[in-house]
């Protein structure tokens, strides 16, 4: 067997190594910091008046402002606030319904197992953007029911996922040495199968941030998700659009920007894990 | 005559990620034309990588030849451009592999994959190249041609997709044929007919033949001479006589040594004594058919009728092959599989009728050893955590005490406490089937199932994991329901024999009265099949071949 012992051991490290990764984890962390620095700013993210009316970009406002004279940078790092948010928040809710969803039909399977994976086929045969429009409407337009119905729609993908990793899972042998010193069915479920089927969660989870990330924002743009003066991504693109034709670029240009490099970001980030996830590219000391 | 290939000190250098390796070093062979050469070692010996340097099969890019001449029919192969190797790749030298199933392609037909050489390298049209094939599948003795040339590879049995690809290989008429492990995924009877065919075709038609094996009864019973490797360097060179009779080297001398059929029973079957531990009476595992098309196709009776009993502290092999229902037999009596029907009695006890609770508990003195324990492993778990868990289980040992019966069970099984902190990759194949075995062990169980415990080690491996199963059978009393397919295994170890074929018990015995002295025809085929590492064996070929063609036919039947 090579030698292994130079290599390192956590995931972190490895993932230091993956370039594209370090990348992707750049856009996020100055996308974080943004948004934890967006308080600083000398303009508020909401009041008018902190320069002149759809002025181009300049040192004292970098991205320009708006057709209320509000600072554009300010905005798009408070918007960075909103959006990660509602990314966290809807993927967690996707993870915390798809993922005990997915393992419970695999583990039991037969007839309670097939009904829960035909519900989540149906929830995915809806094109999701309209499924999650729907949802946002029915629970009334506000950031709330957007994060709401961004994670609804995100359950299906975790729970086939879960569901597919669980049926591979349970038919290997390690599992049946599970069985065959006696641990009962709960724990084998909790303590073996579901860590070994964490890795790709782990993976999708990260790259349907992003995907929340722009859903959220079509929402908010079309009306259905943030209202304004909320400074949130797809609201500023919403803003921005009528001044597309007259020439001011800018109020479209760096939401659109920002949405483009956040989702960039978590994607890289996303192929880096599965790549680095791989439990062979782990040692000992 | 000169010889067909020579290969003058060849050195290969392999690019990992993890730094330059170099897998063979120095290495020479000769194949004279129409002779048979076997290539010998044990796994990381380089035997594959040698041969597939021949036809540079392997990735230029991190591949490279550092050293030495490859000389094939008067050319020398190691400059030759890839356009020029692609003309005597398949039509001058044609390789067959280890598992047929992964070299044919899926989604293709038999007659698709079979005619595509005639019309690559032959310039066959298509009508020739479907005439040429049927043919070809005839001469590797397949006798419903048509049937199987519409086949996809899934529809066919192992034994025939390796004759399918044994036709493809001859194809071409090559001069010579690699065949790489070619009946290693292979049952023995099925081995038999296979090396048959290759020896046939070897002679009928002049071909050489490199035969890269681990095998040495396969050897002994094929080659004309043979080359021992060991670390990527050439140990020994010689007739086949020579080498089972007269071994220079001291490699070739150990490697002997080890081999079942050299090594005597330490000790001899004993008959059991006193009431028996295990007592399984017409156990039933059926299978529900597969859905196909909306309906079910008939179910299987993977285990049909089997009852046996094991006395404490003795060893029962059940042997048979793929597909005997004799790995179900083992799961079943542990209600790991939940048997149809039967009765399974463990010192006393009923196990059908154990509520889910007490089964639990009862694991506890009935273990498993699995064949693949890299599999059996969880990959996330350090071994300590894994060895723990059973502990945890069933005792109310502290964590001192916990790690106390861990490091005397490493011991147990010939492992320092230290590798307890390591994860299962970071193991060889033989330490990995102590960390099973010990596994097995840390709750003194009075039962072990040992399910194929050593079919997948070197034999210099498996010699030492057989004495350390006696050994600890020895010392601790343990009953063994020993399941495999290698006889010669079985008569090492086992007190009591019993065959199984299709599900059901064909023959039960005595370990002396089963191989001494074999009643169902069945058995005798088995017993016939196994290649005897005695190169003189092979007078009495055809004798062989019918007894295994009846018996066969009788396991059918």
């Amino acid at each position: 067997m090579p030698d292994l012992k130079s290599r390192p051991t956590t995931t972190l490290s490895l993932l230091l190594r993956n370039r594209l990764a370090v990348v992707g984890l750049v856009f996020i962390a100055l996308w974080t910091l943004g948004a934890l620095l967006s308080g600083l700013s000398p303009y508020g993210a909401t009041q008018p008046g902190a320069g002149a009316l759809l002025q181009g970009p300049s040192w004292a406002h970098p991205f320009g402002t708006d057709n209320f004279g509000r600072d554009l940078l300010t905005r798009v790092l408070a918007g960075g606030r909103i959006s990660l948010w509602t990314g966290l928040i809807a993927i967690a809710i996707s993870l915390l319904i798809g993922v005990p969803l997915g393992a419970f039909a695999g583990f039991v399977r037969g007839r309670a197992g097939g009904l829960v994976m035909r519900l989540m086929d149906m929830l995915l045969a809806f094109p999701s953007l309209v499924l999650a429009m729907a949802i946002a409407a029915a629970l009334g337009p506000g950031m709330v029911s957007a994060m709401v119905a961004v994670g609804i729609v995100g359950i299906p993908e975790f729970a086939r996922i879960v569901h597919g990793q669980v049926l591979s899972l349970r038919e290997r042998d390690f599992v049946e040495a599970g069985h065959a010193i006696g641990l009962p069915g709960r724990s084998i479920l909790i303590r073996h199968i579901v860590p070994n089927a964490l890795a790709p969660i782990l993976v999708r989870a990260t790259l349907g941030m992003g995907y929340a990330i722009l859903t959220a924002a079509s929402l908010s743009f079309i009306g259905l998700g943030a209202q304004p003066p909320d400074p949130e991504w797809g609201v500023l693109i919403s803003d921005g659009r009528g001044y597309i034709i007259s020439g001011e670029w800018w109020m479209t240009t760096f939401p659109g920007l920002a949405i483009a490099t956040s989702i960039l970001g978590f994607n890289l980030l996303g192929d880096g894990l599965r790549d680095v996830l791989d439990p062979r590219l782990r040692t000992s000391k | 005559m000169s010889d067909l290939l020579t290969v003058d000190n060849l050195t290969v250098r392999i690019d990992t990620s993890r730094g330059p390796i170099t897998p063979v070093r120095d290495v020479s062979l000769r194949i004279p034309r129409g002779k048979m050469l076997g290539l010998v070692g044990e796994s990381g010996s380089g035997k594959s990588v040698t041969a597939m340097t021949i036809t540079r099969l392997l990735p230029r890019r991190n591949v490279h030849v550092t050293g030495g001449r490859i000389e094939f029919d008067g050319r020398d192969l190691t400059n030759l451009s890839d356009r020029s190797l692609r003309a005597v790749r398949g039509k001058e030298i044609a390789t067959i592999f280890q598992e047929p199933m992964t070299a044919l392609n899926p989604v293709l037909t038999i007659a698709d994959q079979v005619t595509e050489p005639l019309r690559v390298h032959l310039g066959l049209s298509r009508r020739q190249a479907a005439d040429r094939a049927a043919e070809l599948l005839d001469m590797v003795g397949i006798r419903d041609t048509a049937r199987v040339l519409r086949d996809y590879p899934h529809q066919l049995s192992g034994g025939m997709r390796q004759r399918v690809m044994i036709a493809m290989a001859m194809s071409c008429e090559p001069k010579l044929l690699i065949a790489d492990e070619p009946t290693t995924a292979l049952d023995v009877t099925t081995q038999l007919q296979i090396l048959e065919l290759v020896m046939d075709l070897q002679q009928k038609h002049g071909t050489s033949v490199l035969l890269i094996t681990h095998d040495l009864g396969v050897v002994a019973q094929t080659c004309d001479e043979v080359t021992v490797m060991h670390n990527g360097q050439v140990q020994e060179t010689a007739p086949v006589e020579q080498i089972f009779e007269a071994p220079q080297a001291d490699y070739t001398k150990r490697l002997l040594s080890f081999l079942p059929s050299n090594r005597e029973r330490s000790r001899t079957a004993r008959p059991a004594e006193g009431p028996a531990l295990l007592e399984v009476s017409d156990l039933v595992k059926v299978f529900p058919g597969r859905r196909r098309r909306g309906r079910r196709t008939e179910p299987v009776a993977a285990v049909d009728g089997v009852s046996f009993s094991v006395a404490p502290g003795r060893t029962l092999a059940i042997v048979g092959e793929s597909g005997s229902g004799k790995s179900t037999t083992g799961r079943a009596l542990l209600r790991l599989h939940e048997p149809t029907s039967g009765s399974v009695s463990f010192d006393g006890v009923d196990l059908m009728a154990l509520p889910a609770e007490e089964l639990r508990a009862m694991r506890a003195r009935m273990q498993i050893v699995f064949q693949d324990t890299y599999a059996s492993l969880d990959p996330r778990w350090t071994i300590e955590r894994t060895l723990a868990e059973p502990l945890r289980l069933h005792t109310d040992l502290d964590a001192a005490g916990i790690r106390e019966r861990l490091a005397e069970v490493m011991e147990l099984v010939g492992l320092e406490a230290g590798h307890l902190e390591r994860f299962p990759h970071e193991f060889s194949g033989g330490q990995r089937q102590r960390i099973g075995i010990a596994r097995a062990l840390l709750l003194n169980p009075s039962l072990v199932v040992c399910d194929e415990p050593v079919s997948a080690l070197d034999v210099s491996v498996q010699a030492q994991v057989l004495e350390l199963l006696k050994d600890l059978q020895d010392r601790l009393g343990l009953a063994y329901v020993f399941i495999s397919h290698d006889l010669s295994v079985v008569r090492l170890i086992a007190d009591e024999v019993l065959v199984m074929s299709r599900g059901k018990v064909v023959e039960h015995g005595t370990v002396d009265e089963v191989f001494a002295a074999p009643k169902h025809p069945y058995t005798k085929a088995l017993l016939a099949a196994v290649p005897s590492p005695d190169p003189r064996a092979r007078l009495d070929r055809a004798q062989r071949r019918e007894l295994v063609e009846a018996g066969t036919k009788e396991a059918v039947a």
